[in-house]
């Protein structure tokens, strides 16, 4: 499989078919093992300030949230159901308005039971960030797994 | 002085906290808005299909309890408190607990320590049992601008 085929088949899982991903409009970059990246356009649906344009913190959560996920699942090597334990979101200054958002998640460890992840927001430059993350997530959690949870084992990145 | 501060002014004036959400477009967008029908001021994220994660399960998606956490703990200070600004998030950290179903998530908001340019605030979120919380998050928030804060000696 080359990469634009993994690169669209993370799409479809992981952005097309989850609704929220879905309705924030996250486009997938790039994934590799233990890497993640996504894009958020700007819209003024998402703004938080209307006097600035600034967007909210939630989209950049939701966003960050879904990169890190995406990053333990390039890490699975079967197919297992898997849930965020926490996740914390520094905001290190706000986003420019109208300029589109990219995340890059890392899983930088896994466990049989959790997986840890980082991600930075940025406008196009990583080492000028707009929110830095941390998350943590619970591996083996109940329920079927979904597709985008088995698309790392699948794609066997 | 800002949209969301003279909606705050004209809320106060009907005693209709509602008002603040419509300020804010990304509120509205999530049909998150405080209530306080009940004398207790809360916050609701009433459901829709867009708010879905896990299609399976079904679940909410994790982001939008975060997003509805922090908006919880801005329409908190902003009613609750005698802020002259909007508060701007400098982090949260959420913690989830248990999985959200497709229903209307409810939240609270309370204060930890409030200092003088900085506010700790406690938020918790739960759907039809308050004792079974589904997120809990813990957020700090600068209550005074760089730009008007008293020059440090």
């Amino acid at each position: 499989m080359d990469k634009a085929e993994r690169i669209a088949l993370f799409q479809k899982w992981f952005s097309d078919t989850i609704p929220h991903s879905k309705a924030l409009g996250l486009q997938v970059i790039d994934a590799g093992k233990g890497f993640a990246s996504m894009r958020l356009e700007w819209r003024e649906e998402l703004v938080g300030n209307p006097e600035t344009g600034v967007l909210a913190g939630g989209p950049l959560t939701a966003m960050l949230d879904g990169c890190c996920g995406m990053s333990v699942a390039t890490m699975l090597k079967a197919p297992e159901p898997f849930a965020t334990l926490d996740l914390r979101i520094d905001y290190v200054r706000p986003a420019e308005p109208g300029k589109a958002v990219i995340a890059e998640a890392e899983c930088y460890h896994i466990t049989r039971s959790v997986a840890f992840t980082r991600a930075f927001a940025h406008h196009g430059d990583a080492k000028n960030p707009i929110a830095a993350a941390a998350g943590t997530f619970m591996l083996g959690t109940k329920g079927k797994v979904t597709r985008a949870q088995s698309i790392g084992a699948e794609t066997k990145i | 002085m800002s949209t969301l501060l003279e909606r705050l002014a004209e809320a106060r004036k009907a005693g209709d906290v509602a008002r603040l959400a419509e300020a804010i477009p990304y509120a509205r967008w999530m049909k998150i808005a405080p209530e306080n029908g009940t004398g207790e001021l809360l916050t609701r994220m009433r459901y829709h299909d867009d708010l879905i994660g896990n299609t399976f399960l079904p679940a909410i998606h994790g982001g939008t309890l975060g997003a509805m956490l922090e908006m919880t703990a801005i329409f908190h200070l902003l009613w609750e408190t005698e802020t002259e600004t909007v508060p701007k998030i400098v982090n949260i950290t959420v913690d989830y607990l248990r999985s959200a179903r497709p229903v209307d998530v409810i939240a609270r908001a309370t204060v930890t320590k409030q200092g003088r340019r900085m506010v700790n605030v406690f938020a918790e979120a739960w759907q039809d049992d308050r004792s079974k919380p589904v997120a809990t998050a813990n957020a700090h928030f600068l209550i005074k601008s760089d730009a008007d804060a008293p020059p440090s000696l």
